[in-house]
């Protein structure tokens, strides 16, 4: 490659801004917490369209206004005239409830409302839910670690593990930091981003484990440099495509699709820029050489 | 790697018009082969329900049914016992200590156990007996819970499975999840109140006497059709279990709709007895707890066949006679989760997530045509082979599309150009060190196949996961993502570089190698 950047020479600011970021995303994390949707949090999920068009979003939400709902949380969705609506009650504790509530809306706001989708997670499968994502993350990454581990040499699995837990976090922190809903197919984004930057890292780690064998006196920082710079142009592109798809999912692919192209374009951002400055100096601290190399083969 | 023999080609390309072909099934109506892609309930609209069995009132149910074979058993063997009484979940009594040892051995008999009976299957016995002092506790032991709840689970599923037959809905599935849920999925419900309000009722339907007074084994149940409060006897003189057929009719007189039931012989006997003893009293029919209605004994019924008028619209005699003919749950089941999508909205699904998958694909293959011309074009070429393949596949195992999943298929249209650009941009580097441009290709592609399986590898892992632990949408996101992974891997190494080498092999100037 021609186009030389140094690298290491960013790699101290940039894990210092790095343990930033990930320390505010915890301190979010820890005192603001993450916008649950009802996957998680239990409740009942309507998306309505109402005939009239007119119609605003403060006559729906007066028009909500019942106690035994709970906390009722109403926004606009997507077009004009669809509104998405959240509230705390379990609607399936009486079977009726759901068609009541329908002629009860349609009534105060005097207009036909159209209930276009309804979801109502009881309790104790919303908690099922939220630990069952839980684990499978930790599992997608303990595989993803032993994977590498297997592969490469233990130094190099810590440092895609390191980037990998650095991915998450952020992720997540960015939604808590925007309040954004996390719900299944958010689980399923975070575990796409652990699985994509993974992927970036293993590209980068592979030609440091080749040049390693090639160049027995260079230094660690100095092998990661040459090696980043000669994958650079693939780690470019193959952003560029995915992000061209993950945008038009973003602009087109509709609401529902909203929340998850979302994390997916975060997650590509951050996971190409964790491969080359988190888990490529970790590295570097762990001193990785030829002889490290070397010295496992003979074991 | 740039050599291919043959048979080589000729099963690549055979791979390939076989998949194109299973993914044409899609499109025309095809007699020979039913294949297709099913479309999720998100895309088609429709209602997932899971439901959950509480076991806990079958538990002191079956409790009670064994009251009377314990006492026999203790009297026939001379065993003396005093202060008998059963809680929700155990039996307690009292057995001096000299007794409990013969007690016991009774208890835990292998050969003719009238009370408790041995599960052969777990190898262990239905109930549990301890001693505290002169106590003695009778409970489930954990097997027995498990062959209880495992027979009311499967009976549920029977039930349930004819009730929503009855209704005639369009292929429902009907699964057990775990050991105390049920899952079912009504494609093309667009409201599924009335679903949820028969699948929500245990329909116990017995037929009992009403008491003048407040004698003892009499409880308070209210009539609905005024609230009047009636004193109900417990002892139930025909049950649901009795009934053959239940059907809605109009009454000849008031033509108010109503319910004719059948019983069978057995039922038929009690029925016509107890009639024929107490005309003038009132005969309770009581449902789950609440009385429908309770009509004075006029003459005795001895045909096996009745009528149950409660002042009931056409539908609701309609399901009530649903529900009596499929028979009662063996025990209450709670919704615990729903998801309903109209099909509108399902709709609107479909075409938001294929337009954005057009935009997608041709934004990618136009930046690939732009970055690497000739090669770029051997990259969208296999794009889309990969792409055919992908629904080829999906059609072959008829998957469920979701939307999740038409987001996997976009998003593997971004990630699977990868591969090939990791190959390309490993050649590049090695035109500049090689002597020769098939030599360079050669290297090029060895060098970076490590490199792809590995990568690949991680994401398969992740899309695994995913397809153990997903549910519903998210699952149909795994699937995919996992077969996108496969399909990439065998377009970028077998069409990809099948279609370079020709072109390398006959391009003896080098006009091309502008990568």
């Amino acid at each position: 490659m021609t186009n030389k950047i140094n690298f290491s020479k960013f790699f101290n600011v940039a894990n210092i801004f790095s343990v930033l970021v990930v320390l505010i995303s915890i301190l979010f994390l820890f005192f603001k917490g993450l916008n649950y949707g009802v996957d998680f949090k239990g409740g009942t999920l309507l998306e309505i369209r109402i005939e009239n068009k007119n119609i605003q979003i403060q006559e729906i939400r007066s028009a909500l206004n019942i106690s035994e709902l709970g906390d009722v949380n109403v926004k606009e969705f997507g077009k004009e005239g669809d509104f998405l609506i959240k509230f705390e009650m379990n609607a399936n504790k009486n079977k009726k409830f759901i068609a009541d509530l329908k002629s009860i809306i349609s009534k105060k706001i005097n207009t036909g409302v159209n209930f276009r989708r309804v979801e109502t997670v009881g309790p104790k499968v919303s908690s099922e839910l939220l630990e069952q994502g839980v684990i499978a993350i930790a599992l997608a990454l303990g595989a993803m670690l032993f994977y590498i581990w297997v592969r490469f040499e233990w130094q190099f699995s810590l440092g895609a593990i390191t980037a990998l837990i650095h991915d998450v976090i952020v992720t997540l922190g960015i939604f808590s930091i925007l309040s954004f809903e996390v719900n299944l197919s958010i689980v399923a984004a975070v575990l796409t981003i652990v699985g994509y930057s993974m992927n970036d890292t293993v590209v980068i780690f592979d030609r440091i484990r080749e040049n390693l064998l090639k160049y027995s006196k260079l230094k660690t920082n100095e092998i990661a440099d040459i090696s980043v710079n000669e994958t650079l142009s693939r780690t470019v592109i193959t952003s560029l495509t995915t992000l061209l798809a993950l945008f038009s999912i973003f602009i087109l692919g509709g609401e529902i699709l909203k929340g998850f192209s979302f994390a997916m374009i975060l997650g590509v951002i951050i996971g190409t820029y964790s491969s080359i400055f988190v888990a490529s100096p970790v590295l570097n601290y762990f001193k990785v050489t030829q002889k490290t190399l070397l010295k496992d083969d003979d074991i | 790697m740039l050599s291919f023999t043959k048979i080589k080609v000729l099963s690549i390309y055979l791979i390939l018009i076989l998949t194109i072909f299973l993914a044409s099934l899609n499109i025309k109506n095809n007699n020979l082969i039913n294949k297709k892609i099913n479309l999720g309930l998100d895309l088609q609209g429709g209602s997932y329900i899971l439901l959950e069995i509480d076991t806990k009132p079958l538990v002191n149910q079956k409790l009670q049914t064994k009251v009377i074979p314990i006492k026999k058993l203790l009297n026939k063997n001379e065993i003396n016992f005093k202060d008998f009484s059963v809680s929700s979940n155990n039996i307690t009594l009292s057995i001096e200590k000299e007794q409990q040892d013969k007690f016991k051995n009774i208890f835990f008999k292998r050969q003719e156990n009238t009370v408790n009976n041995f599960i052969s299957e777990y190898n262990k016995f239905e109930l549990d007996l301890e001693f505290n002092q002169n106590k003695a506790f009778i409970k489930f032991s954990n097997f027995g819970l498990i062959s209880l709840n495992n027979a009311a689970l499967k009976q549920s599923i029977e039930i349930i499975r004819r009730r929503i037959d009855d209704v005639g809905t369009k292929e429902p599935t009907i699964l057990q999840r775990g050991d105390k849920r049920i899952l079912v999925e009504l494609p093309g419900i667009d409201s599924p109140t009335r679903i949820k309000e028969l699948l929500g009722k245990t329909a116990q339907l017995t037929f009992r006497l009403v008491s003048k007074d407040d004698s003892f084994g009499s409880e308070k149940l209210i009539l609905s059709e005024n609230n009047e409060e009636l004193t109900v006897s417990k002892r139930v003189v025909v049950s649901g279990d009795n009934l053959v057929d239940a059907q809605p009719q109009f009454d000849n007189q008031s033509n108010q709709p109503l319910v004719r039931f059948t019983l069978d012989r057995q039922g038929a006997q009690k029925f016509g007895k107890i009639t024929t003893e107490n005309v003038g009293r009132r005969l309770a029919i009581v449902l789950d707890n609440s009385v429908i209605s309770a009509p004075n004994i006029r003459e005795p019924i001895t045909g096996g066949s009745g009528t149950i008028s409660g002042g009931f619209s056409f539908q609701e005699a309609t399901d009530l006679a649903l529900l009596l003919r499929s028979g009662a749950l063996p025990a209450p089941i709670n919704i615990v989760e729903e998801r309903t999508v109209g099909p509108d909205l399902g709709r609107d699904s479909i075409e938001a997530g294929m337009f954005s998958l057009i935009v997608g694909f041709i934004l990618v293959i136009i930046f690939m045509l732009i970055k690497y011309r000739i090669f770029g074009l051997v990259s969208n070429i296999s794009l889309m082979a990969n792409l055919v393949m992908m629904v080829g596949i999906l059609t072959l195992l008829e998957a469920t599309l979701t939307l999740p999943g038409i987001a996997g298929i976009i998003l593997t249209v971004g990630m699977a150009v990868d591969s090939n650009v990791l190959i390309y941009e490993r050649i590049k580097e090695e035109l500049k060190t090689e002597k020769t441009i098939i030599h360079a290709f050669d290297t090029g592609y060895n060098k970076a196949k490590i490199t792809v399986i590995d990568a690949n590898v991680t994401t398969l892992i992740a899309a695994v996961i995913l397809f153990i632990f997903g549910s519903g949408p998210v699952k149909g996101f795994a699937v995919t993502l996992g077969i996108g992974i496969t399909t990439t891997l065998f377009s970028a190494y077998f069409i990809a570089r099948h279609l370079t080498s020709v072109i390398v092999l006959n391009d003896k100037e080098g006009k091309y190698f502008k990568l």
